[in-house]
């Protein structure tokens, strides 16, 4: 996808996928037929850069077919470069300018609450991302509204465009910090679908606050050459990087 | 004649349409009581979310509330609310949420607080986003049509009030229509056009300049603007003067050149308001006359040039 559009962030992409994965196929309802259905669990990319992960697990939920993969980043495709509710409402939030999805999730939460709706939502960022200060209004403001209806997931994989995260604006400690803010944390390894799944059932437990699930990933996970180089996250892969991509990838999974 | 500040005709609008439609929400950032939130806040405690002092995660929160289908009004000092800019830009405007941007406290008539809580510049800001509609009302009753219109209308508005009071001049909420202005006088070559809290002044300018016959126009909705009366007066007028309490970069002295411009307008534009300087702290009168757009001021400029 991303070598033929020559453009793009895999790095991101393939920390995220597994996230993104076990929720659209274990965790969230949905129907791939109607993306207005008002009982559907949402998810929100709050780190829109990331959409590739997003567009291909939603391929294979049935959502869009395969062969329209090809059409990202191009002109006149819904798949645009960054998410678009207007153009493809599956993706439920426009983003790509960082720090502003979990404010949205907040909203749809507090949303279905109002309406008496027992649908959740779920809003995965990017750990560069929440060096943004709204996220931290939301991290003070979801708590105060007992958002138990609301899972953020943080896509820990250390590499943001001008380095690793710790040292462009260190976050650590990422987990005392929303502890402190009130939410219930749980630190996982992002790429282990038991410890994401586990997660994810712990928070359904939760009564009167949200939860943030700290995910340790890695940047370009599955591709040796791209596994925590800082180069990988806005640069898409030639066609001989891609077929070895895909060699590794495949032999992983089989 | 009555006068009423347009935050408190916006309070009670906000209120009496909660009661007939339950899909209303309204969001403050700590500002309740000035913004006049509070009155919708006292009847529906349930439907009222107090953000704290954290405008963008505020935006953020009613976009989301948008998507689910309710009706948001998010409230604010004009400045503090178009200067999270970034935010209205991506999950509101490109977004195309429901969400109804409330900025109070518009322009130098806030008076003594002084330039920071001035909102100045908020229309040139929300004017150049695609799809938002940006309504600067004049008095009670087309304030209150303009709250009535947002409730009804499926897309952005940005909704310009003043902390000052401003004396009635229309007749019945029916005189507003959204993207038409309004013509309290009908005139001959000269014409004063007005927009929110300037209005009055135009009006009341335009009987120290009765000789000339002057045209008084309330541009309530600064975005989409009325080209078809604009038209009509590039035909008719000679001189055009638009009065604003805000900078005359982007607002209605820009709206109002731009399709002056499109048009073939032959005679001379005069745009009063902030001269792209930064406002200050003084009783409201006392601005408005010092930054030259007060009655006096706008007959005497109006004088010195035509």
């Amino acid at each position: 996808m991303l070598e033929k559009a020559q453009s793009g962030h895999p790095g991101g992409s393939l920390s995220a996928i597994d996230l993104i994965t076990a929720l659209f196929f274990h965790e969230m309802q949905m129907d791939p037929t109607d993306a207005a259905w008002e009982d559907r669990d949402r998810f929100v990319l709050s780190k829109g850069h990331g959409v590739p992960a997003l567009y291909t697990v939603l391929s294979q939920r049935g959502v869009l077919p395969e062969s329209e993969l090809s059409t990202l980043r191009r002109i006149n495709s819904r798949l645009q470069g960054h998410p678009d509710r207007v153009l493809f409402p599956f993706v439920e939030a426009s983003t790509g300018s960082l720090g502003q999805g979990l404010s949205i999730a907040q909203g749809i939460a507090l949303a279905l609450k109002l309406q008496k709706k027992t649908a959740r939502v779920f809003c995965l960022m990017g750990d560069g991302e929440t060096q943004e200060g709204q996220i931290w209004e939301t991290a003070m403001s979801a708590p105060k509204y007992k958002l138990n209806n609301l899972v953020a997931l943080l896509d820990n994989n250390n590499g943001q465009i001008d380095g690793h995260v710790t040292e462009v604006m260190d976050l650590e400690p990422i987990a005392e910090k929303w502890r402190a803010f009130n939410w219930a944390v749980h630190k996982i390894n992002g790429h282990s679908f038991s410890e994401i799944i586990s997660a994810l059932e712990k928070a359904r437990t939760e009564k009167d606050r949200p939860t943030l699930i700290l995910a340790k990933t890695v940047k370009g996970k599955g591709v040796s050459f791209m596994e925590d180089k800082i180069g990988w996250h806005g640069v898409a892969p030639t066609a001989e990087e891609l077929k070895k991509a895909l060699e590794e990838l495949k032999g992983e999974k089989s | 004649m009555g006068a009423k500040a347009t935050r408190d005709s916006f309070g009670e609008a906000v209120r009496d349409l909660g009661k007939e439609n339950p899909a209303i929400v309204v969001l403050d950032a700590d500002l309740s009581v000035s913004t006049k939130s509070v009155t919708f806040a006292k009847s529906f405690p349930d439907r009222f979310f107090q953000m704290g002092i954290a405008e963008a995660n505020m935006i953020g929160t009613a976009a989301g509330m948008a998507f689910s289908g309710l009706i948001p009004f998010c409230c604010s000092f004009g400045c503090f609310l178009t200067g999270k800019y970034e935010t209205i830009r991506v999950s509101v405007g490109y977004s195309k949420a429901n969400v109804k941007l409330v900025g109070t406290h518009a322009g130098l008539g806030i008076g003594e607080d002084g330039y920071t809580q001035m909102g100045l510049e908020d229309m040139n800001l929300m004017r150049g986003l695609p799809g938002m509609t940006v309504i600067n009302p004049s008095d009670d009753k087309t304030t209150r049509a303009a709250v009535r219109f947002a409730v009804e209308h499926q897309g952005p508005v940005y909704l310009r009030l003043t902390r000052q009071k401003l004396p009635d001049l229309h007749a019945s909420e029916s005189v507003f229509k959204v993207g038409k202005g309004i013509v309290l006088k009908k005139g001959a070559k000269l014409a004063l056009i007005g927009t929110g809290g300037t209005v009055a002044e135009a009006l009341q300018a335009s009987e120290n300049l009765a000789d000339r016959n002057p045209w008084v126009i309330d541009i309530h909705t600064v975005k989409p603007i009325d080209k078809d009366l604009l038209k009509t007066l590039a035909h008719e007028c000679t001189h055009i003067v638009t009065v604003e309490d805000h900078n005359i970069i982007g607002g209605l002295g820009s709206a109002v050149a731009e399709v002056l411009s499109e048009t073939g307008f032959q005679g001379k534009l005069l745009r009063l308001g902030v001269q792209d300087t930064y406002g200050e702290s003084g009783l409201p009168d006392e601005l408005f006359e010092k930054y030259g757009f007060s009655a006096h001021q706008i007959a005497q400029k109006v004088n010195d040039w035509c």
